[in-house]
């Protein structure tokens, strides 16, 4: 199947699904997610990564997986940010961490600068398998959706599975659009940090 | 000048550092055993420096005492993640970093050449420490940088990589 004839989900439909199973989860949201999770979800363990470190979210949910063991953590991450940094793959398995959830929200375009094909998404007659090199690098489990109604039928028994998770979304992009923060980052994170202190 | 990896590990513990963030370098690689031990301290290894920033970041703000543990190389790898963390997030984060060539007399290495320029653009407070008898220095100030809210860099001298 070719890359285009892929079918991809809307971005807010696939991230509902999530808001719906969060829970008590502590969520990193990066990019794309952290334009519309603010949007579906206000929790106080929710930590919107703007600004953040390119490609750096899926690390900065692994330390607080390995800070909150007996919490699980989920990150949303896009798959530009994702190929700025394969290493985090094995550095999130080999840290041993269970409580973790790394969901890649695949579109093939950096969005964020107005659409351009990632590296990925312009490999001549075969599409990365992000899905494969997550498998790869040892996460325990590891799904693929890019269907809307199989990610919604799945999600549940998906975050259910051994840790760490890889789960990758195909999403349809959106086009036009900035990363505008959800608010002033000082109390942004204090807010998280209190939330954190709390559990 | 070898530093003892248990004594470098003793006085982590006795600064109350929970995890060690690293990608060593030749001089760090040998203490891998001293800092690797369950409940007491948590080695965490990564696959590139800029890694370390963040997951020192995310361990930080779930109310661990990390210290970030790279090469000066490294720290040249990862500014992004080091500007983001220490910068955006204004996160009080320790970090020892190793210090190539810095015992080779007459280096041209430029890694040496551009580190303390670099640690001053960022204007990150540091000190050097040349040999093992200068851990109580590194203890000094590893923890007033603590205990002042601000980041915090010791510099470890080292000959080649």
């Amino acid at each position: 199947m070719s890359r285009s004839a892929a079918p991809r989900m809307p971005l807010v439909a696939a991230l509902e699904v999530l808001v719906s199973l969060r829970q008590d989860r502590i969520v990193v949201t990066t990019m794309g997610a952290a334009r519309e999770w603010p949007k579906l979800s206000r929790h106080p363990l929710d930590f919107h990564y703007i600004p953040s470190a390119m490609g750096e979210a899926p690390a900065l949910g692994l330390g607080l997986a390995l800070a909150k063991p007996t919490r699980e953590v989920l990150v949303l991450n896009g798959d530009g940010a994702m190929l700025m940094n394969l290493g985090c793959l094995v550095t999130i398995v080999a840290s041993g961490a269970k409580n973790i959830t790394l969901v890649v929200l695949e579109n093939g375009v950096y969005e964020v600068t107005g659409g351009q094909r990632t590296a990925a998404a312009s490999v001549p007659g075969r599409a990365v398998d992000l899905a494969g090199l997550a498998r790869a690098a040892g996460f325990a489990s590891v799904q693929s959706f890019e269907r809307l109604e199989d990610w919604q039928r799945q999600a549940d028994d998906t975050l259910r599975q051994s840790g760490p998770r890889f789960i990758r979304l195909t999403v349809e992009p959106v086009a036009d659009w900035h990363l505008e923060s959800p608010g002033p980052l000082p109390e942004r994170l204090a807010r998280f940090k209190a939330a954190l202190a709390g559990m | 000048m070898d530093f003892p990896g248990e004594q470098v590990a003793d006085v982590l513990v006795q600064l109350g550092i929970t995890h060690v963030v690293w990608l060593p370098d030749s001089a760090i690689g040998p203490w891998e055993h001293a800092l690797d031990r369950p409940g007491r301290l948590e080695l965490v290894r990564v696959c590139r420096e800029g890694e370390a920033w963040a997951v020192a970041a995310g361990l930080h703000l779930g109310g661990r005492r990390p210290l970030v543990m790279i090469q000066n190389t490294g720290l040249f790898e990862s500014g992004d993640a080091l500007r983001n963390v220490l910068f955006d997030l204004h996160l009080p984060l320790l970090a020892l970093v190793g210090y190539r060539s810095y015992l080779v007399p007459d280096s041209t290495d430029s890694a040496r050449r551009f580190t303390e320029p670099i640690l001053d653009a960022w204007g990150l407070d540091y000190i050097l420490i040349r040999q093992p008898d200068e851990l109580g220095k590194m203890a000094d100030h590893f923890r007033a940088c603590h205990e002042a809210g601000r980041p915090g860099v010791v510099l470890l001298a080292e000959g080649r990589m």
